[in-house]
């Protein structure tokens, strides 16, 4: 009853194309965005503002951009640590080499080379798909995380080889990275980006940009025979997705985890984010947010469910549990549902459409 | 100009100056080659008959290892801890079947390899609970000293391995060739439908395949396990199976093991040549770049089927 387009006639084409043509949507979304902008860093105290909200927003970003490469152009895609991990070294050295310079445009500027190195490792997509191209994404992977364990000069000669990340300011004197930065304008700054950057790829993958994608991913052969160019296509999607996943990995670096070494990202965050992007709906921006918000708060809440339930286990028992537990997790959610969390939504959508009748 | 004959000619001037230094790397690396092979093996078969990529082929190897050396340890003798283990990853293989093949039947690629990554998991924690996360030592009476022939260090373990792998190969492609099951697995391999439509019975290839994939786990799981330890962080070595297997293509048998020996051979010469000039650990990716190169030239591998598209 509530959510129902009846009543709702569109008269122009803009209205017909708008990102959210139907009002509830347009409404919900800003409340959300209300919610999350007011009511969260209200509400919330620090623990939930810096080891949950961050997170969950830095991986919903990486999550993003893997679903632009794997989910909306079909390439599958072992490589995100590896692009996280570019990210976080570019930001971290211009940075340190330009100290005066904006951290937002540090940001954007790390996302532009992860891009082009991207681009670099999509090349291979033109000539071999599937598996094969998995496969060939781990050559990024490895070599990536190699290159900034090996080359003293990624960390600037740090002998531990951690990066600390650099104190900057937003807007004057807003810290959000260094000692001083507070929980809460963390929260914001991440929370910006992820706002403006899902909102883009919404705008992106309903326009011809992300039509093509899906049309490659369907069939590339078909999708070329009516004009669709696959390599341009493939390594846009490759660009893009780079894009989204360096700036995610720039801010884990600097606002998530403040100082990070490059083993942080290697192949277990690559399935990690393969996870969210699986479990919350592969084509979906949605699905990124919602897989993402699963797979951080499936191993806290593993992690204090003994506790609530007043079994006292060793911890290399719990770890132990929680592997398989996590495992088993996964498999039954493949088999009950494999379209991932945001088909869930979508059939609560139709229901809510014809609510309270059946069909 | 320097770090460029660094990297281009120096290390062949090194090769050159001795010879037999090569031929031992050479032969050292084909044979580490072998167990990659072992492990690539696995992957392919799965592959062949169902489509699937098994992720958790690795972890089977370590799980068929570590079981295998928790009951020997338990004192049973070698034998039958033998097949208490190969009984072990038969029951493994019908439960992967039922509970999570069947289940998840026409479901897309990347769900069932989702899904092998689920089963790694459970694997991992599995074992770990019930063997512990120790590194235990796996001692089953192959001599593991070096041999001298000609002048040539070769690692006696090694040399088991490559027996084992080809007695191994031989006996698959025996069992492929000449029975009935080997003849119904090549039949599903070609074609699941035209399979099930002359009365092949689907499930039981699956729960067959699956087992077979276990024995060939368990196989490479004891010869890696006797010359590294067998521990659970040697999964990763698994993930170097998976350069093979692009090198090799997903579905050749003989692609697996020449694919091994390729990648084996050119790590090790990449690591000892090139190691020194551009920082060690070389190993780690070398097989990818290469495989990556490989399959701009080759997209299929070098015995993969030729894919071929309609619209």
């Amino acid at each position: 009853m509530l959510y129902r387009e009846v009543g709702q006639f569109r008269t122009s084409y803009a209205a017909d194309q708008a990102i959210f043509p139907i009002r509830q949507d347009r409404f919900g979304m800003l409340a959300l965005l209300l919610v999350a902008y007011i009511a969260v860093p209200l509400m919330a105290n620090e623990y939930w503002l810096s080891t949950i909200f961050v997170p969950f927003f830095v991986f919903s970003l990486a999550a993003l951009g893997l679903n632009i490469l794997t989910g909306y152009a079909g390439q599958l895609s072992l490589g995100t640590g590896g692009f996280m991990a570019v990210g976080a070294f570019t930001a971290y050295k211009l940075a340190t080499a330009f100290p005066g310079l904006n951290i937002v445009l540090v940001f954007v500027a790390a996302g532009i080379v992860t891009a082009l190195v991207g681009l670099l490792f999509g090349i291979p997509s033109l000539r071999i798909k599937g598996f094969y191209l998995a496969v060939a994404t781990l050559a990024a992977q490895f070599f990536l995380i190699w290159l900034f364990v090996k080359v003293a000069w990624f960390q600037n000669y740090s002998p531990s080889g951690v990066i600390t990340a650099p104190p900057r300011a937003v807007f004057g004197h807003f810290f959000v990275t260094g000692p001083e930065a507070l929980p809460a304008y963390k929260y914001w700054f991440t929370l910006t980006f992820a706002a403006v950057l899902a909102l883009a790829a919404k705008n992106m993958v309903r326009g011809a940009t992300g039509r093509k994608w899906m049309a490659i991913r369907d069939m590339d052969i078909a999708a070329e025979i009516i004009g669709i160019r696959p390599l341009s296509t493939k390594l846009l999607a490759f660009a893009v997705s780079s894009f989204y996943i360096g700036i995610a990995g720039a801010l884990w670096a600097f606002i998530y985890t403040a100082s990070v070494e490059a083993l942080a990202f290697d192949i277990d965050r690559s399935f990690q984010i393969l996870f969210m992007i699986i479990i919350g709906g592969l084509g979906s921006i949605l699905g990124s947010f919602l897989g993402a918000a699963f797979i951080i708060l499936l191993p806290i809440f593993l992690n204090n469910l003994p506790d609530q339930l007043g079994l006292h286990v060793g911890v290399a028992l719990v770890t132990n549990l929680q592997d398989i537990i996590y495992g088993a997790l996964i498999v039954s959610f493949l088999i009950a549902e494999p379209n991932g969390l945001a088909a869930l939504w979508r059939i609560g959508k139709e229901k809510l459409r014809l609510w309270p009748f059946p069909h | 100009m320097h770090i460029l004959y660094a990297i281009l000619i120096g290390p062949f001037v090194t090769m050159a100056r001795e010879p037999a230094f090569l031929i031992e790397v050479l032969i050292g690396g084909l044979l580490a080659g072998v167990m990659y092979s072992l492990v690539a093996l696995g992957f392919v078969l799965i592959y062949k008959a169902s489509g699937v990529f098994n992720y958790a082929q690795g972890t089977m190897v370590l799980f068929a290892a570590l079981t295998f050396v928790g009951m020997l340890e338990a004192g049973l003798p070698v034998l039958l801890s033998l097949v208490a283990v190969i009984a072990v990853m038969i029951v493994l293989a019908f439960a992967v079947e039922r509970m999570v093949l069947r289940p998840l039947v026409n479901q897309s690629e990347i769900i069932l390899f989702m899904s092998t990554l689920g089963i790694s998991y459970f694997l991992v924690g599995l074992g770990q609970i019930l063997w512990g996360g120790d590194v235990h030592p796996l001692d089953i009476g192959i001599p593991s000293g070096p041999l001298t022939v000609h002048g040539i260090l070769i690692n006696q373990l090694d040399l088991y391995a490559a027996i084992v792998a080809g007695t191994l190969v031989a006996a698959l492609a025996l069992f492929f060739q000449k029975t009935r099951v080997g003849r119904a697995l090549r039949a599903v391999a070609d074609d699941h439908q035209a399979a099930m439509s002359v009365g092949i019975p689907l499930k039981q290839i699956w729960v067959f395949i699956w087992a077979i994939a276990g024995l060939v786990a368990l196989a490479a799981g004891i010869m890696w396990g006797a010359s590294l330890g067998v521990q659970f962080s040697l999964e990763l070595v698994a993930l170097k199976a998976l350069p093979v297997l692009i090198l090799g293509g997903f579905t050749s048998i003989p692609g697996a093991i020449v694919g091994g020996l390729i990648v084996g051979a050119t790590e090790k010469l990449g690591e000892v040549f090139w190691g020194p000039v551009i920082g060690s650990g070389v190993e780690d990716w070398f097989a990818y770049i290469l495989a990556l190169i490989f399959l701009l030239f080759r997209p299929q591998g070098l015995f993969g089927e030729r894919i071929i598209q309609r619209v």
